[in-house]
């Protein structure tokens, strides 16, 4: 763990309405690892990465990113919110929604140009979309809305890229190559940090894990703290994955 | 009086004139304007604030004693400022969702309204000030003065939703991306409220404060059904919104004197309706053809699989016609199995080898195969083997 930190939290806890989601996390995020966000619905995954940002008020502790106060580094971070999110039926096209991933390094008023455009047409190649450049997004499957959201923020040209489940509900194939962009990203020493839903596949995509009920059950490299100790920990003894192994000797 | 005698008195008669660009200018900023309110799901807010606005017109008369269109617009528009903003504190500050508080501050702020424009009557000079006609609208009561102030505050506003176009685009579609890159949600979103407020109270004069609403959504939805591209979208919605104002402007005012609000939201509403039925892809008559197409293409598929499978009972002799009481009866009561064989036919797929007897073609064989790999994942029965 010599790596500097991309993230530190320190003491967060953040609240809705009296009713704590996320309680005095420590946490320490380390450059150039794909780092899995997991835990049951409703232990603060997404708000963990939120608060992050900046995007929900915090109650109480410190968040830095890259050492710093996110305002001060935004153009370092890019963020890929829930694919549920948005209204995939707004009228816009693909390489539309791409070219949002340069609106915040152009600033205000300006428009993105040709340089902009031929930056969206690589990330859109990347992710194996470049067909689709003019499509309406409204015909796109789940995994090819997945796949737009994640070109949007290779073309922010970051650091540190926070995916909110960037694997829900896509198909194999998406789902490869979104493992294929997080390596890529890895192996220029940038950091991604990813909620996660599907417990069997965290040691093949990940190096790091935060195991994360509300309160942080345990974080660090898969190998370590990836156990069933931890996973019933976190889950409360009813863990989908472990079940998942232990049904599979039937069809 | 004819079209051909109105658009001479258009190009002639100088009051005609000036109302018809005040209200087509108001429904062009209107309709652009309101494309955002749609996509944001804020369909409702322009009611809530037009409604809003009405106390604020009786009170800014009863305070300055002024029946000029400046200061009751002015007048207006901060109540209906008002109005919004307690919107958005109720919606921050407790569990009422936002659509029971637009209805909470439409219907409050409506009837403190009706309550202030009666105090207001009372006074000797209020009939002249024609404040009733606040209510539904009389775009006949237009100034040039009033004109001059609807295309200044109204190209204020497009300029302004020019200049700041990817912003907004940003923030209606993926308002949380937009908050991630350091966008300020809160300012962009009460400028385009702002932006909405002057565009609605701009038209209370000659639209009216109940039916003002309409020239907001109604262009915006029309405009969605005919395209996907958001700055058409919006263009559109402009030259509705400018067609539906100048029309209703001009029939409300020359036609038989009936208010103008309820004219334009004829228009604007026929406007709808016909793209709502007429639209391609998005609309009705276009998703029905679809539908039948896919039915008649699901009806002539199954007779496909029947011959196949008949031609699967005689091995060695695929040419071997079949009576179409076969083909009805395997159908069973689903219809429609000479009309499925005459497409089969014009699709080169089956043929008519005597009168009432068919038969698939070669290609037809080829394409039964590939629709069973296709739904059973695994190669069709050969139509030269056994019996199955």
């Amino acid at each position: 763990m010599s790596a500097p930190a991309v993230v530190e939290i320190d003491d967060l806890t953040v609240a809705y309405r009296q009713h704590p989601v996320l309680w005095d996390i420590d946490l320490t995020v380390r450059a150039g690892a794909l780092t899995a966000v997991v835990g049951p619905n409703g232990a603060g995954k997404t708000t963990l990465v939120k608060s992050i940002i900046g995007l929900v008020p915090v109650a109480a502790g410190r968040v830095r990113v890259l050492g710093r106060r996110y305002r001060e580094v935004r153009r370092e971070v890019a963020y890929v919110p829930q694919r549920g999110s948005v209204d995939w039926d707004f009228p816009t096209s693909v390489i539309d929604v791409v070219l949002m991933g340069s609106y915040g390094a152009l600033g205000w008023i300006r428009r993105p140009g040709a340089r902009e455009r031929a930056a969206a047409v690589e990330a859109l190649e990347k992710v194996g979309l470049e067909a689709f450049r003019d499509r309406q997004i409204s015909q796109l499957s789940g995994g090819q809305q997945q796949r737009v959201f994640l070109a949007r923020a290779l073309i922010q040209n970051a650091q540190l890229y926070l995916m909110d489940e960037p694997f829900q509900g896509v198909d194999a194939r998406t789902e490869r190559a979104i493992v294929d962009v997080l390596k890529e990203i890895r192996t220029q020493g940038r950091t991604v940090v990813a909620v996660h839903h599907a417990l069997q596949s965290v040691p093949e995509y990940f190096d790091d894990v935060v195991l994360l009920n509300v309160r942080k059950v345990a974080s660090g490299g898969v190998e370590d703290v990836f156990t069933e100790e931890n996973l019933r920990a976190t889950y409360g003894g009813r863990v989908p994955f472990l079940q998942a192994v232990a049904g599979q000797g039937e069809p | 009086m004819s079209l051909g005698e109105l658009v001479g008195l258009v190009l002639t008669d100088y009051t005609v004139r000036t109302v018809s660009i005040g209200s087509a200018a108001l429904g062009a900023v209107a309709g652009a304007l309101g494309c955002f309110a749609l996509l944001r799901r804020q369909s409702l807010l322009g009611d809530a604030i037009s409604h809003a606005a009405l106390p604020g017109i009786g009170l800014a008369f009863l305070l300055t004693g002024s029946r000029a269109v400046p200061v009751l617009v002015l007048g207006a528009a901060l109540a209906g400022w008002l109005g919004t903003l307690v919107v958005l504190g109720i919606v921050r500050n407790s569990r009422i969702s936002e659509d029971s508080a637009l209805g909470i501050v439409l219907s409050v702020f409506f009837g403190f309204g009706l309550v202030v424009l009666t105090l207001a009557q009372r006074r000797p000079t209020a009939a002249q000030a024609g404040l009733e006609t606040f209510l539904f609208g009389q775009a006949a009561t237009l100034l040039e003065r009033d004109v001059a102030l609807i295309v200044v505050v109204g190209t204020s506003a497009v300029l302004v939703l020019a200049l700041l176009w990817k912003e907004f685009k940003l923030l209606t579609f993926d308002r949380e991306f937009a908050v991630s890159i350091g966008l300020s949600a809160t300012r962009l979103d009460l400028l385009l409220t702002g932006l909405l407020v002057a565009a609605i109270v701009l038209g209370l004069q000659a639209v009216g404060v109940v039916l003002m609403s309409a020239l907001i959504v109604a262009p915006a939805a029309a405009a969605r059904q005919w395209t996907n591209s958001l700055s058409v979208m919006v263009g559109l919605a402009g030259v509705l919104g400018a067609i539906a104002g100048a029309g209703g402007a001009l029939l409300s005012s020359f036609a038989s004197g009936i208010p103008t609000g309820p004219t334009i939201v004829l228009i604007a509403t026929g406007a709808v309706g016909f793209s709502l039925l007429a639209a391609p892809e998005r609309g009705l008559a276009s998703r029905l053809v679809r539908d039948l197409r896919t039915r008649r293409r699901v009806l002539s598929d199954g007779v496909l699989g029947d011959l196949y499978a008949l031609a699967c009972q005689h091995p060695g002799r695929t040419g071997h016609p079949h009576p179409v009481a076969v083909l009805k009866a395997m159908q069973r009561s689903r219809g429609g199995v000479e009309r499925s064989l005459r497409r089969l036919e014009a699709d080169g797929w089956a043929r008519e080898v005597q009168p009432g007897e068919w038969s698939l073609t070669t290609a037809g064989l080829a394409r039964a195969r590939e629709g069973f790999r296709a739904e059973l994942g695994a190669d069709a029965p050969p139509v030269t083997g056994q019996r199955r």
